[in-house]
């Protein structure tokens, strides 16, 4: 692996290789090399600790113990199955990102349809009203829906559609900057061939826009799922009491009070239902924009999408 | 024009939402902390300017003065931030080159690994941490086998050998742990469209390796140091879960400790109101910045 000669050197001889790491003494970085995988290690080895602690036979979360699905459903009262508190969280966390997806990727397509086209008075403003929750500290964000609903919305109060009315408000601009990269992709020329064989602005949008978005949008509906299901700070602060508690919340609840490897499978379980949903995500758009010429793959518009994003931290 | 009023029509319930639950509710943390209390001490915001109260306001800046009960907070949640900002900096910077100039046949699998923590959720990292810092769990014992935790001791850095101990190295290792994934990828973008050809120049032009770094690539680099900087440190200002996750005690709480505690915890909602207006008004400097390098991006790739 630290063998990277370039690929220009390898029908050349040995000793050309030598003469050009003289020559370049950067095209060895063995040192970084060892730093960023060093890095990768510390950052994800953790994580995997965890998840097979989750697996373990005995009761300890700090050490492995053998191999069982116990803590899944096995065990008859402990277990993320059969212990209410943990299945409920699990369900409130599906519900959340089920009806947040739903809500927030036809009202984002619509805003990223309207800003691309949308020129003149007031665009500009709501272009970085647009922006503005990517940067904005979870905390305000929570602090403020969590006054809204316990004063001048009190009608709607706290519990389950705050929790969505959150985790939609702080999605929708995601959809718009996924939505917008695409629209960008995709050019202005289709829409204006078939605005000048006569087709009408409705018409343009639901046969010739709208198809060419699906990719996006499917990518939205998973990524906002992703998101949702991963949100800790907006979740508590509109929740209103123990059937309104979600996965994250629960970890944060018992992560210090000494639980069983039950929470482990519950953080893995959570976990398993994020990375099957990019993983969708992912194939889904590379299996609808095969065949284009021209646009950056899509690993790589997913990795500047994520570049893009956010300031939310928790998300 | 119905051409043109189709997209405002598209554009329209988005935007109505946001102004609903978005602006409003913005607009909320500044009447509850510009109004009054009821005798139960139940927050009852003022929304029109004309009959705001700036009690709690004035409350609120002089906690966090110097002298006041929160300026302890306030300092140490700089410090905190300041030191795990540069250990993002020392670990990121090296990481994000790497995986920009040098990982060659490696770097999709290099990307999708660094990307990874992302989507991970925050809680889950922490967590998986609380897992391993248990006194017996493996990190803390390896550590303590070290003799890392005397070695802190020594430093006037850690207290006993407790690493959830309310330790603030604990806290702050945790916040870098949390956020560098987020410092690495703005800079790994900005640092993939790095022209080449200028440091071959430098060296051609006679300069020693680090000369090239230090005048050409660091130069380079800073719009990309900057913009994961900005990235990081908002979240991190309204931190809460990662101190209590990881330490819980009070000698270690940060300004999102503070402000959580008033508003969810005590009968100080309005305080706490007061408190966000301030943060936000601290992080405005920070969020305008970032906002307008993302325009600027936007309007680079369009």
């Amino acid at each position: 692996m630290t063998t990277t000669a370039a690929p220009t050197t390898s029908r050349a001889p040995a000793r050309t290789g030598r003469l050009r790491l003289r020559r370049d003494p950067w095209g060895h970085p063995r040192g970084l090399a060892i730093v960023t995988w060093i890095y990768i290690l510390w950052s994800l080895a953790p994580v995997l600790l965890a998840i097979r602690f989750a697996f373990n036979e005995g009761r300890s979360r700090s050490a492995a113990q053998g191999w069982s699905l116990r803590w899944f459903w096995q065990d008859p009262t402990l277990s993320v199955f059969h212990d209410p508190t943990l299945r409920s969280a699990l369900e409130q966390s599906l519900k959340l990102a089920g009806l947040a997806m739903l809500i927030a990727t036809p009202l984002g397509v619509g805003l990223a349809l309207g800003l691309q086209r949308w020129r003149g008075r007031g665009s500009g403003t709501t272009n970085r009203l647009t922006l503005l929750p990517l940067v904005t500290p979870e905390l305000v964000f929570a602090v403020g829906l969590f006054l809204l609903f316990t004063t001048a919305f009190s009608f709607i109060g706290l519990g389950t559609t705050a929790q969505v009315i959150g985790h939609v408000t702080f999605s929708v601009s995601f959809v718009v900057v996924i939505v917008r990269g695409r629209l960008q992709t995709i050019g202005g020329d289709i829409e204006e061939a078939a605005a000048d064989l006569g087709a009408p602005p409705w018409e343009v949008v639901r046969r010739v826009l709208l198809p060419l978005l699906l990719p996006a949008i499917a990518a939205s509906l998973l990524i906002v799922f992703a998101l949702s299901i991963d949100d800790f700070v907006v979740s508590q602060y509109l929740a209103s009491g123990a059937d309104t508690t979600t996965v994250p919340m629960r970890i944060y609840a018992q992560a210090r009070a000494a639980p069983t490897p039950a929470l482990n499978a519950l953080a893995t379980l959570m976990l398993a239902a994020t990375l099957l949903a990019l993983a969708l995500a992912y194939a889904v758009f590379r299996v609808l924009t095969r065949g284009e010429r021209g646009g950056r793959s899509a690993l790589g518009q997913l990795a500047s999408l994520e570049a893009t994003i956010d300031a939310g931290g928790t998300k | 024009m119905a051409s043109r009023r189709i997209w405002r029509t598209l554009a329209a319930p988005g935007l109505l939402w946001l102004i609903a639950f978005f602006l409003v509710a913005f607009y909320a943390v500044v009447a509850v902390g510009l109004g009054n209390v009821t005798t139960l001490f139940e927050p009852v915001p003022h929304w029109n300017p004309l009959d705001w109260n700036v009690g709690y306001l004035w409350q609120a800046v002089q906690d966090v003065v110097p002298g006041g009960v929160t300026w302890p907070v306030v300092v140490r949640t700089v410090l905190y931030i300041a030191v795990a900002m540069a250990l993002s900096l020392l670990i990121g910077y090296p990481v994000a080159y790497y995986a920009a100039r040098y990982a060659g046949r490696s770097s999709g699998i290099v990307l999708v690994l660094l990307v990874l923590p992302f989507w991970i959720s925050y809680i889950m990292r922490m967590f998986a941490w609380t897992n391993l810092l248990a006194p017996d769990g493996y990190a803390s014992k390896a550590l303590n086998a070290l003799s890392i935790d005397s070695l802190f001791g020594a430093l006037g850095l850690m207290d006993g050998s407790d690493w959830l101990g309310g330790q603030p190295i604990t806290v702050i290792l945790a916040l870098v742990y949390g956020y560098v994934p987020f410092f690495i990828l703005p800079l790994y973008a900005s640092l993939d469209r790095l022209d080449h050809r200028l440091i071959e120049a430098s060296r051609d032009l006679g300069a020693s390796p680090a000369e090239s770094f230090r005048r050409v690539i660091l130069p380079l680099s800073w719009p990309g140091i900057l913009a994961g900087m900005v990235l990081i440190a908002l979240p991190m200002f309204g931190d809460y879960f990662t101190q209590d996750l990881m330490s819980g005690s009070p000698n270690t709480n940060m300004i999102g400790n503070a402000i959580n505690g008033y508003v969810q915890g005590g009968p100080d909602k309005s305080l706490g109101a007061a408190l966000t207006i301030l943060l936000s008004l601290f992080l405005l400097v920070f969020m305008g910045f970032y906002l307008r390098s993302l325009r600027r991006e936007q309007r680079g790739t369009a």
